[in-house]
């Protein structure tokens, strides 16, 4: 964990995370403007090279995305898209694809196991692999389909929004790479209103008069925004989620119903109390008799 | 380029064609996006198949690979009948005026020019010439209605470009192309001169049998919209490798020496009959000037002499000028191989290319080395030329035939060398090693040097014909076996051989010192420089090429002080130009050079690319590098060899006969090969498709196929058909197909999609399909049995281009079927 980073959530923890409150930080954004992405894909390289991800062997499968989705070695995936508007007009669309930096994490609601997630005051959330035990319940929290199970370690993995360099106060790799200054990195505030005044550049300049900014409310809005030619056609963009939630089966299990898990994991407890209690402990038979 | 990349960024209207920049110049393409944030200017992308460039245009129009010219003369006609032309500039900066002898003509029926001999295929171009007054003085018509007047001869010319006529031979539809033609003349809209508008291409435009001729058609309609000479103008050639500019300029072709002069060839009996032929005399209207900047020509050659040969070098021996090659004829890439194929090549040194992949028609070159007697290839990698002789398909009887020897030399990758790289914005810039070749690779100038040495060695040992020219070679290098670039550098832009000293300037260069520009070069033996182009890169001063200054005071993007540009560190050619006659920025906010009247010189944020001290009121040509310093819409005095008007041919393997000329539909002069090996296809053969070859951003040529990071983005090879085509044939993205041509024959998987659409061309459903041309049969997927082991070029067919030599990779006839 960062040093200098603050934290302002960790998962399967009672009370307040340590330190909170301490120190204000700054939320970040990475700003996506797909409108001059040209899927080049410098920052799935850039992603790979920093994060020293092994490779991947991969199939052709009709289209030019590297892969169909992210993988637990391959964090950040430019989705390409051929898509036919309601006014007959051809687009590709390429977007680049990763971990969204929820305001209102799922994946941490969902977690159980202490410190396994935590979300930084600047709005990064981050797994903790070595507090990790690989029960996936972060796949079921998230909206965006991000959290990926490495099968060999148990481990879950995610884009990290290279919290190792933006605590040093450097821009994420992807940002580095990105040829056409299509990415941008900064202060949500800053990447927001950046954001806000392309698309209303290209709804006065452009064809494209439905452009629009996508920063999700379902989720508490998000530290990675987009630029949408069409920002009421956020599927088309490879399965954008036009109004993504936490869903309500962990919002339940973290929030009313806490209690009924305590009682639950009481009742264990009492449980094996009684049995310890009535029948003494468990003899181990031997073996090899 | 005219311009630069960072120039884009200026511009207010992009045509991207014959190029697919966000794929192949991805880091140079954030200038155009630049262009379209700061700017909002809009970008017109027109190419065979929906690029990532056209996925972030403003209009996309898909056009059939081969037609690109009739789309261009399109565009012209328009200009002219809209009234969207830059009429001062038309006149003060181009031919437009000029008369032109009256024997010119198109014949209109037989689509060939005046002087076409049929027997020969040659043309006898002495009418394509202007009319004199007197000798040296052009016949002109400033009102540009005389009925020989360039102007009227061209808009005469494309009159037949009507929309009616693009849509039949394009197959851009008639509505799509007059909002393309609005669009882009558009910043000429009521004679407006504030606005500027580019160009922008690459190989989609050289790689036919007519591409120069569809780049003067690019430059032709931006002299027209007087788009030359200005902040965001020109027309750009993007290069497609980190230093083929530089490639170009130091003359890695077989008709220039260095800094584009001329080749000398066997009629020039001697130096001065040389000079003759190659120094153009100034031709010009009467009332105006010019400079003729190629007057120059002996200074440049004699201190190129100089530089080549030394002390050996006279005026008693005419500069050594009988030790330079005479080319009798062409020896382009093509006839090299040819020439090998018919077994008069017998040896073939490849350094750094990838010869029998990159083409064309890829089995004639394999079939080349194997009549030949020996093969040196210097590579970071094992590639298909050094294993020509286990290419797929060969019978290990045919193996055991093949005498030719191999000899692999391990070369040096880019960051383990430095020097220099020259980019598409005519950029010097020096790169410094990043770390040294891995076990016994060595250096490309160590090899050569090693060799050269080697050969000279034999020469003083043993004799032999000609010695001259390699025993009197200069070689004065601190470590001749291993010459440092830094040194070969400095020689190139030259030294002062004797005291050397400007009487106007009351200035001397002493003897020994480098020459601070080319304006000191001297035809009188007393400077010697490798390539008077680079005169000035590396003076007393220092290594202009190794600045990094980052001012920008214009805030244009002209960064002076970041590396060297040639020429004279120019960073937007015929500068002059971006003024009106009198010498005033046509747009204020975007002020390049201008004349300063105080000071009677032109002055300015860039270098003005001008006779610094000629007044606007005498009238000097900006186009200083042509005789007549204009522009030129009719190329006179054989500058071409197929005609001074480009015109559309079709390609030499065509869907349709030309609906312009059916009697000549494709170029009577294009060259074309006669062995078992060249042979073209027809419809009528059932080779009915339309193929362009093409590159992607993942991958380097046939390079990175040896790197894991860039087999992981693309991993094998495929073929892009459009949906309806893969409908017509029950395939499914992800299937084999073949595709044939009559020369070989290439399978992958089908990528089907709908980013290419059936298109109507002469009024018939013609498809198009594209392949990615980055894979053979060495590397990492190759070697693991993950694709077919064919190269893309066992399709292309080997028919070059009559003036610039190039092959026709883009637009030939295949079939396709799915297996």
């Amino acid at each position: 964990m960062p040093g200098n980073l603050r934290v302002q959530a960790i998962s399967g923890h009672s009370g307040a995370a340590p330190g909170s409150g301490a120190q204000r930080q700054e939320r970040v954004a990475k700003l996506i403007d797909t409108t001059t992405c040209i899927g080049c894909k410098a920052c799935e390289v850039a992603c790979l090279e920093w994060n020293d991800l092994p490779f991947r062997e991969t199939a052709f499968d009709n289209t030019y995305q590297t892969m169909p989705q992210t993988a637990w070695n391959y964090w950040n995936l430019i989705k390409f898209n051929e898509h036919t508007a309601a006014d007959g007009s051809f687009h590709w669309l390429m977007r680049k694809d990763q971990c969204m930096h929820c305001a209102d994490p799922g994946c941490l609601a969902a977690c159980p196991a202490d410190n396994a997630i935590v979300q930084y005051q600047n709005g990064i959330v981050d797994f903790q692999q070595e507090y990790c035990i690989g029960c996936q319940y972060c796949v079921t929290g998230c909206p965006f389909n991000i959290p990926r199970f490495n099968p060999a370690t148990k481990k879950m993995f995610k884009c990290t929004l290279c919290t190792d360099r933006v605590s040093q106060g450097l821009e994420p790799a992807c940002i580095k790479a990105c040829p056409t200054g299509c990415l941008h990195f900064g202060t949500k505030e800053d990447m927001t209103a950046l954001a806000q005044t392309r698309a209303q550049q290209l709804r006065q300049h452009t064809a494209h008069t439905n452009a629009g900014v996508y920063d999700p409310a379902g989720v508490g809005g998000t530290s990675v925004i987009y630029v949408l030619h069409d920002i009421a056609n956020p599927e088309a963009y490879g399965g954008l989620p036009a109004n993504p939630r936490v869903p309500w089966a962990v919002r339940l299990w973290k929030g009313p119903l806490k209690w009924l898990g305590n009682v639950a994991m009481i009742g264990g407890l009492i449980g094996v109390t009684l049995h310890y209690l009535r029948f003494g402990p468990k003899k181990v038979e031997e073996h090899g008799k | 380029m005219t311009n630069g990349w960072v120039d884009i960024k200026n511009t207010d209207m992009m045509l991207i064609m014959g190029g697919n920049p966000a794929e192949n110049h991805p880091c140079g393409f954030k200038w155009a996006i630049e262009a379209k944030r700061q700017r909002n200017a809009g970008m017109i992308v027109v190419d065979p198949r929906f690029t990532r460039t056209a996925a972030v245009s403003d209009l996309f129009l898909q056009i059939r690979a081969g037609s690109d010219l009739a789309f261009l003369g399109g565009l012209i006609r328009y200009a002219i009948e809209n009234g969207r032309v830059a009429h001062d500039y038309l006149v003060n900066y181009t031919n437009a005026a000029f008369l032109i002898q009256d024997g010119f003509r198109l014949d209109d029926e037989n689509g060939v020019f005046s002087g076409f001999d049929a027997a020969t295929n040659v043309y006898d171009r002495s009418t394509w010439n202007y009319q004199e007054a007197e000798p040296g003085k052009v016949a002109h018509d400033f009102t540009l209605e005389h009925p020989r007047s360039v102007f009227q001869l061209l808009k005469k010319h494309y009159s037949r470009y009507t929309p009616e006529m693009v849509e039949r031979i394009t197959g851009i539809p008639r509505d799509q192309f007059l909002k393309a033609a609005d669009l882009f003349t558009g910043i000429r809209k009521d004679g407006d001169m504030k606005k500027a508008g580019t160009i922008l291409y690459a190989v989609g435009w050289t790689q036919h049998s007519s591409g120069t001729q569809t780049i003067r058609t690019a430059a032709m309609l931006q002299l027209l919209l007087g788009n030359v000479g200005r902040a965001g103008g020109g027309v750009n050639a993007l290069r497609g490798h980190s230093n083929i500019q530089g490639a170009t300029d130091m003359a890695g072709i077989f008709d220039i020496l260095p800094g584009y002069l001329k080749m000398p060839n066997p009629a020039d009996k001697d130096f001065k009959s040389y000079l003759e032929r190659t120094t153009p005399k100034t031709v010009k209207p009467d009332p105006w000037e010019s400079f003729n900047y190629w007057s120059n020509t002996p200074k440049f050659a004699v201190s190129l002499l100089k530089a080549l040969y030394g002390d050996a070098a006279k005026k008693e021996n005419d500069w050594a000028f009988h030790y330079l090659p005479k080319i009798d004829r062409k020896y382009s890439w093509v006839e090299i191989w040819d020439d090998m194929y018919r077994g008069t090549i017998k040896g073939l040194l490849a350094f750094g290319m990838n010869g029998v992949a990159i083409g064309p028609n890829s089995q004639k070159n394999i079939d080349a080395l194997k009549k030949a007697d020996w093969l040196v290839v210097c590579e970071i990698y094992p590639d298909e030329t050094s294993e020509f002789w286990k290419s797929p398909g060969i019978s290990a009887e045919e193996m055991k035939q093949i005498q030719t020897t191999v000899y692999r030399l391990p070369g040096a990758g880019f960051a383990e060398k430095d020097g220099t790289f020259v980019n598409s914005a005519r950029w010097l810039q020096w790169k410094n090693a990043a770390l040294p070749p891995p076990g016994m690779a060595k250096l490309d100038q160590e090899i050569l040097a090693r060799i050269f040495l080697k050969v000279r060695e034999l020469y003083q040992k043993e004799g032999g014909k000609f010695p001259g020219p390699v025993l009197n070679a200069t070689w004065s290098y601190t470590d001749p076996q291993n010459p440092s670039l830094a040194e070969v550098a400095r020689e190139i832009n030259g030294r002062a051989v004797a005291d050397v000293t400007d009487e106007k300037l009351k200035q001397t260069i002493q003897r020994g010192q480098q020459l601070p520009g080319f304006a000191w070069l001297r035809d009188d033996g007393s400077t010697a420089a490798g390539n008077w182009l680079y005169c000035g890169s590396w003076t007393e001063a220092g290594a202009m090429i190794q600045r990094r200054g980052t001012d920008d005071p214009s805030g244009q993007g002209i960064y002076p002080n970041w590396a060297w540009s040639w020429p004279a560190n120019r960073r937007v050619l015929y500068n002059r130009a971006s003024c009106d006659a009198a010498g005033v920025p046509w747009d204020a906010d975007r002020k390049q050079v201008w004349w300063n009247e105080t000071q009677q010189k032109w002055v300015g944020v860039d270098v003005p690319d001008f006779k610094p001290d000629s007044p606007p009121k005498d009238h000097m040509g900006p186009f200083i590098m042509n005789p007549d310093g204009v522009g030129r819409l009719f190329a006179p005095a054989a500058a071409f060899v197929d005609g001074p008007f480009p015109e559309h041919y079709e390609p030499t393997e065509s869907p349709l006969v030309n609906p312009l000329h059916p009697k000549q539909s494709s170029n009577p002069i294009a060259k074309r090969f006669h062995s078992s090996m060249d042979k073209l296809g027809t419809v009528a053969e059932g080779y009915n498709i339309v193929c362009t070859t093409f590159r992607l951003t993942e991958h380097y040529h046939y390079w990175t196929k040896n790197n894991e990071m860039n087999v992981q983005l693309v991993p094998e090879p495929f073929v892009e058909i459009p949906a309806e085509l893969a409908d017509d044939l029950g395939l499914r993205g992800g299937e084999k197909i073949k595709v044939t041509s009559a020369r070989g024959e290439y399978v992958a998987k089908a990528m089907v999609t709908r980013r290419i659409k059936p298109m109507q061309i002469d009024g018939r459903k013609t498809y198009q399909i594209g392949i990615p041309i980055h894979w053979g049969y060495r590397g990492i997927s190759e070697d693991a049995g993950r694709t077919a082991l064919k190269l893309a070029n066992l399709l292309s067919p080997a028919v070059t281009d009559p003036n610039a030599n190039t092959p026709e990779f883009k637009g030939f006839l295949v079939k396709v079927e799915k297996l």
